[in-house]
């Protein structure tokens, strides 16, 4: 089985700003650790030959000219906001 | 530092947006000022299911830039995702270039203390901006604070140096170096006020001799000189005081405050470093083919640093003048003109020190602006060594020419400055003058030499400064003389 400890599943959850119940963490555990197991079938693959790759697709260069066009309309785009006020999105205090 | 016994050593993450029409992956333009949140869109905004496109322009931006810097361009290089929450932040992650950079491995040459130093430049990578938090003053509730996303995914330009900087004032020579360069080679407008030229500087303290690095401090995302220089120096001065009480020096964010000039841990660096680097799947890979660097490369213009060498070595000028008239692209294209055109560069050299620059300071405008031209500047300075009109009066056509984009030939016509140099028409006046003023003219008789300069006062207050001062002393001796 691959190592994962609940301190792991702890710090992804903080790093995801996500809260787990200590059974959840448990479970979680478990189940990482099984997932990473099934991921790791592809060591068994020999890779000598073939090149890394980032992309799954085969294409490269995809770009788009440097035109500005319209924006959207401001009420529009602040509609999807859950709270927004004079022209901003509104969000809980940032400390800085 | 004063006691020589801990060597500083500071490296610049310096970020520059670029100056494109429009944004990194979407169609919003690029525009400072406009009210908040009127250029978004869903891209911009990070709304699910939408692509990014790469905007070749601050691809070639990009490039150009590396260039510049001297590095290495990558052959293949690709974007990935930088994985963190903050609310300007719209996709929870900023697309960025993590191991295989746009350009590496360059350099920087700039002047401190009268030496051309060099800094090493890591690597220089294309990345977007994230959006501008807004403190109360929007509502002035305390307790929210609100977005604007205008500024979200505006290209911007990451340059990391090696930590070769030696000390606060080094390391701000380096930032204005690179400020030039961009601006040179016009992919940013560098604008500190606007927020679209920052840095980060982080610094650390080691004995001298050692190669093992100290434990460094970091100031993040300032935009003025003076502050980072003056944040640098306190910093620098905090460390040593720590170092000699036998302490160690925390890695932390550091907060300068204005009012006090001293620095305060901001937040804990503990998980911050945690970004979880992938692949941008929604960015295919970028095969940069060599012909075509090589076109960018042809298209860079000369330099701020080879160009104040040429100005030295092709037009005699001093080093401190170059200095001074390569600060910007279009300062120094002016004076190049204006020497060329005039013959003259010592003459253009003063002449855009002095009065054009006052004039430009006074207007708070920059030369592009002006409507003083090379040709204007020129004809000036051939009217003043064809004799035509004084230094003097020169001036005064300087601000005219400054005022209204009229030639100096014709303002000097129109308002009939010309410089008198008929010695019939300037004899008339001395005679004039000695005859009012006989006293001074027998002081100076009676060998009181100094009175020769109350007399030339008064034939050119007669013509109104248009006499020329040579012909109106030499005119004045004959007659007092003789």
């Amino acid at each position: 089985m691959a190592t994962i400890t609940t301190d792991d599943v702890k710090h992804v959850a903080n790093l995801a700003r996500l809260e787990f119940s200590e059974e959840e963490t448990q479970q979680f555990t478990h189940q990482l650790a099984r997932i990473l197991d099934y991921i790791g079938k592809l060591n068994e693959l020999d890779t000598t030959d073939v090149p890394p790759t980032s992309h799954v697709l085969p294409i490269r260069n995809v770009v788009k000219e440097d035109v500005a066009e319209p924006s959207y309309d401001r009420d529009l785009v602040l509609a999807t906001a859950p709270a927004a006020e004079e022209g901003h999105f509104e969000v809980p205090q940032v400390i800085e | 530092m004063a006691d020589k016994k801990y060597e500083t050593v500071i490296g610049l993450e310096i970020h520059a947006e670029f100056s494109t029409h429009s944004k990194l992956f979407c169609t919003c333009e690029v525009k400072f000022g406009s009210d908040a949140n009127t250029q978004t869109c869903p891209i911009c905004l990070g709304m699910p299911g939408v692509l990014p496109v790469m905007n070749k322009r601050a691809l070639e931006f990009a490039i150009r830039a590396g260039l510049a810097m001297n590095c290495k361009i990558a052959s293949y290089s690709k974007f990935d995702r930088k994985n963190y929450f903050y609310p300007d932040l719209p996709k929870g992650y900023q697309i960025s270039q993590y191991d295989l950079p746009l350009a590496c491995d360059g350099y920087v040459d700039f002047e401190f203390e009268d030496e051309i130093k060099r800094v090493r430049i890591h690597r220089v990578h294309l990345e977007e901006d994230a959006g501008k938090l807004v403190h109360a003053d929007v509502t002035g509730d305390p307790n929210r604070s609100y977005v604007d996303f205008n500024r979200s995914c505006v290209p911007l330009l990451e340059i990391v140096s090696e930590p070769n900087l030696r000390s606060p004032a080094a390391a701000i020579a380096y930032w204005r170096a690179v400020k030039e360069i961009l601006e040179y080679i016009d992919v940013s407008d560098c604008n500190m006020e606007e927020g679209s030229f920052r840095c980060d500087a982080n610094i650390s303290l080691r004995p001298v001799g050692s190669e093992e690095f100290g434990t460094r401090t970091e100031l993040k995302n300032k935009n003025s000189f003076q502050h980072v220089l003056a944040a640098l120096q306190y910093e620098e001065k905090r460390q040593a005081r720590i170092l000699d009480e036998g302490g160690t020096v925390e890695q932390v964010t550091l907060l300068y405050d204005l009012n006090t000039g001293r620095t305060s841990p901001m937040r804990s660096k503990e998980e911050a470093h945690d970004y979880r680097y992938f692949p941008e799947p929604d960015l295919a890979p970028f095969e940069v083919d060599p012909e075509e660097v090589e076109r960018l490369r042809s298209t860079l213009p000369e330099l701020p640093a080879e160009r104040r060498k040429r100005f030295v070595e092709e037009y005699g000028i001093p080093a401190y003048d170059a200095g001074f008239l390569t600060t910007t692209r279009q300062m120094a294209d002016f004076f190049d003109e204006t020497a060329r055109l005039s013959g003259d560069p010592k003459a253009s050299s003063n002449w855009i020190m002095g009065d054009v620059s006052a004039l430009l300071n006074s207007a708070g405008i920059g030369i592009q602006d002006a409507k003083v031209t090379a040709a204007h500047l020129s004809e000036l300075i051939q009217l003043i060594k064809g004799g035509t009109i004084s230094g003097k009066i020169a001036k005064s056509v300087i601000a005219d020419v400054f005022e209204t984009g009229k030639f100096p030939k014709q303002i000097v016509e129109e308002k009939g400055l010309a410089q008198i140099s008929d010695t019939s028409a300037i004899e008339a006046v001395v005679d004039q003058v000695i005859a009012a003023h006989s006293g001074p003219a027998q002081d100076y008789r009676d060998g009181k030499k100094k009175a020769l300069g109350f007399l030339v006062g008064q034939v050119m207050r007669a013509t109104r400064g248009k006499a020329n001062p040579q012909m109106v002393n030499q005119l004045l001796r004959r007659k007092l003389d003789g």
